[in-house]
């Protein structure tokens, strides 16, 4: 196992790896909640596929946007509690790696099952079968940006721990993802290019990474003068 | 030498209490143009200009609702850099700015979206259409919801500031992004109605007042800030010995 | 002029609300040397502990480390300094060893790791999650660390809190054998060392505004 000293981002992305899977139970939430909302859905519109169909593309996306927002919470506020934040924060090297291997952890730990369980969703909501491969990969693709914009809430709320505010802080700045996210799903159903819209969330993605670090970094040595 | 004098007069702009002083005589004359600027406007606007085409005079709305709309987006940017210079230059006075920034921003923005549905009625038949430009002033009033909201899970100051500004930054990349995604994703309604790069789409007549609107809406917007900016420094200041004086002076007159 | 204390402290003050925490501290320390940083509860112990190692930053004054000024030293600086504060920065999901391994240099051998935990008498549960364990014992996961480190500059906020006699003994004896070898302490405690000798310094709650 890596240790703190070295600083480096495989060292955080391992250790949350093996802390998340160490406590199955905080891992598998998110996507038990992405299913039975899902499950909801035909209950409370009209079990008719045309009309699922037509909603699919949008509701997966929010419920995607929701899953990520519950379970960004505890991202930094585990690590305040019990004191490892504070010696991240003391590492004589630079933060922007140990920041991007927690957040990475975070993705593949949700943002990934999520993309991988979607399909089930997508039978559900009987949404065309050549959809699926495009839902998967905006999935894939958005919930990181999502992980990353969620991160940033999740440090500046520290002190007082998420909840709504946090839903506050980072629901507006998730609103583009949800549209090119939702738009990719839609532009493959109507036979539509959806590689526009993929590729415009994969910028987001890349300013994202290049960004997000940075405002973490200064947010989460605040939450100590909270 | 020159250098120096920039930075003596750097410094003095960023001390809380050369501001208080300074805009204690501008205010009265800040007040006079932007009292003239809106009653100008207004009337201008309101009674002589001549009523739309095809919207009759509800169109009217305009004269409130685009410098509503358009300071409101401009008090963001100016709310997230005045957080990036203290940030940066760790000056008081422009977190206090930040500060007062936010709740003048985010009434303008409700200013905005009340005036936008009221107009929506007569013009879309409803009062709420998830228009681009109206769905990016609810996203906007959002924004300004959060940075206020912020505030109040820190308890130091200190914090609370560098906080706020940290996430005015990071609004400030994503709002020209939330605009343009939203844009795309609704591009059903009219074309921006100024464009101040090319002529504007609107008549002359009804153009001017609106600019003079705009022109005021923003000294407005100025005063407004500076009230708030100069309880602020009283608020954060109290302890100072120039406020102590200020006070007693205060109560001496009466 | 080489400078021979470690850690030079000059009129380091913090505010929070615009009012001073604690009278500006200025201090000097040298290798062999533990200071016990005294004050009352809500004088800014911990405060000054997160200032020393850069958590928060310092209104005013300035923080030397052997003779540089820390601006221009902070990678050496942190990397020279163990901090260990009042919460332990224990998972409970990780076993004891694994905890322990992820607070000590990456260059511990498992023989090290072995031995640290002999000391602080948790050799049996070495694989049990943390969350097993009782916070005494917690703490020890935390403190082995003194074992392993490899920092000549140590930070210790509150070492002996949750900690039984036999515990306190063995810390002890522990910065003793660090003094010994050069290095220095700053720690901060409710009660006295026995067997150490250390200068004490206080930390005066600030009643005079900025």
């Amino acid at each position: 196992m890596y240790n703190y000293l070295s600083g480096g981002f495989l060292a955080y992305l391992n250790r949350d790896l093996l802390l998340g899977i160490r406590n199955k139970s905080d891992l598998i939430k998110p996507l038990i909640f992405f299913l039975l909302v899902s499950a909801l859905v035909p209950l409370a519109i009209a079990p008719e596929a045309d009309r699922l169909a037509q909603l699919a593309p949008g509701i997966i996306w929010i419920f995607a946007v929701l899953a990520t927002l519950l379970s960004v919470e505890r991202l930094f506020s585990d690590d305040l509690q019990d004191g490892s934040l504070e010696q991240m924060l003391i590492s004589p090297n630079l933060l922007i790696l140990p920041i991007l291997g927690k957040i990475t952890a975070h993705w593949l730990m949700i943002g990934l099952p999520l993309a991988l369980l979607s399909p089930v969703i997508g039978v559900w909501l009987s949404l065309p079968s050549v959809a699926f491969v495009p839902m998967m990969l905006s999935l894939a693709i958005g919930t990181a940006v999502l992980s990353l914009i969620g991160a940033v809430g999740a440090a500046l709320t520290l002190p007082r721990q998420g909840g709504v505010l946090l839903a506050l802080l980072v629901m507006p700045l998730y609103m583009p993802v949800l549209i090119f996210g939702s738009a990719t799903i839609q532009s493959a159903v109507d036979g539509l290019t959806w590689t526009a819209p993929l590729a415009i969330l994969a910028a987001f993605l890349a300013i994202a990474i290049a960004l997000c670090p940075l405002a973490i970094n200064v947010s989460l040595r605040l939450a100590k003068n909270g | 030498m020159n250098l120096n004098l920039q930075w003596t007069w750097f410094h003095r702009l960023g001390s809380p209490r050369w501001f208080y002083q300074k805009t204690q005589r501008w205010l009265p004359w800040l007040c006079l143009i932007m009292l003239s600027l809106l009653v100008v406007g207004l009337v201008w606007g309101l009674a002589f200009a001549p009523p739309d085409a095809k919207q009759g005079n509800s169109f009217r709305i305009i004269y409130l609702h685009v410098p509503a709309s358009v300071v409101a987006l401009a008090g963001y940017y100016l709310m997230a850099i005045s957080g990036a210079v203290g940030l940066i230059w760790r000056i008081k006075l422009s977190y206090m700015l930040m500060r007062s920034a936010a709740p003048i921003g985010a009434a303008l923005t409700f200013i905005a979206l009340v005036t936008g549905a009221i107009w929506g009625k007569p013009t879309w038949g409803a009062y709420w259409v998830w228009d681009a430009r109206i769905t990016s002033m609810l996203i906007l009033l959002f924004l300004y919801l959060g940075v206020m909201a912020l505030r109040h899970a820190y308890s130091s100051n200190e914090a609370a500031d560098k906080a706020s500004a940290i996430l005015g930054l990071v609004g400030m990349v994503n709002v020209p992004i939330i605009y343009k995604s939203v844009d795309w994703w609704q591009t059903l309604h009219q074309p921006a109605t100024i464009k101040f790069t090319g002529a504007p789409s609107m008549h002359p007549d009804m153009f001017m007042p609106l600019v003079v609107m705009i022109v005021g809406f923003y000294t407005f917007y100025a005063v407004t800030l500076i009230l708030f900016t100069r309880i602020e420094i009283l608020r954060r200041e109290y302890r100072a010995s120039w406020v102590k004086q200020l006070v007693e002076n205060n109560s001496a007159e009466k | 002029m080489a400078s021979t204390n470690i850690l030079k402290i000059e009129k380091l003050a913090f505010e929070r609300n615009d009012a001073l925490l604690f009278e500006p501290v200025s201090l000097e320390l040298n290798p062999g040397e533990a200071l016990h940083i005294e004050g009352e509860n809500g004088a800014g112990k911990t405060t000054f502990f997160q200032i020393l190692i850069n958590l928060l930053e310092p209104s005013g004054g300035s923080i030397h480390f052997r003779g540089q000024k820390f601006g221009d030293c902070r990678y050496e600086y942190l990397s020279d300094v163990l901090f260990i504060g009042h919460q332990s920065a224990v998972k409970g999901d990780l076993s004891v060893e694994e905890n322990l391994r992820w607070m000590s240099p990456a260059d511990t051998s498992s023989e090290e790791i072995t031995s640290a935990l002999r000391s602080v008498g948790l050799e049996h549960h070495a694989n049990m999650p943390c969350f097993r364990l009782s916070a005494g014992q917690q703490r020890r996961v935390a403190l082995a660390r003194l074992m392993t480190t490899s920092a000549s500059l140590w930070y210790l906020d509150e070492p002996f809190a949750a900690l039984d006699k036999q515990g306190v003994e063995f810390i002890e004896d522990r910065m003793q054998s660090h003094l010994d070898q050069g290095g220095a302490i700053v720690f901060s405690s409710h009660q006295d060392l026995v067997k150490t000798t250390t200068r004490s310094y206080r930390l005066n709650p600030c009643r005079e505004l900025v």
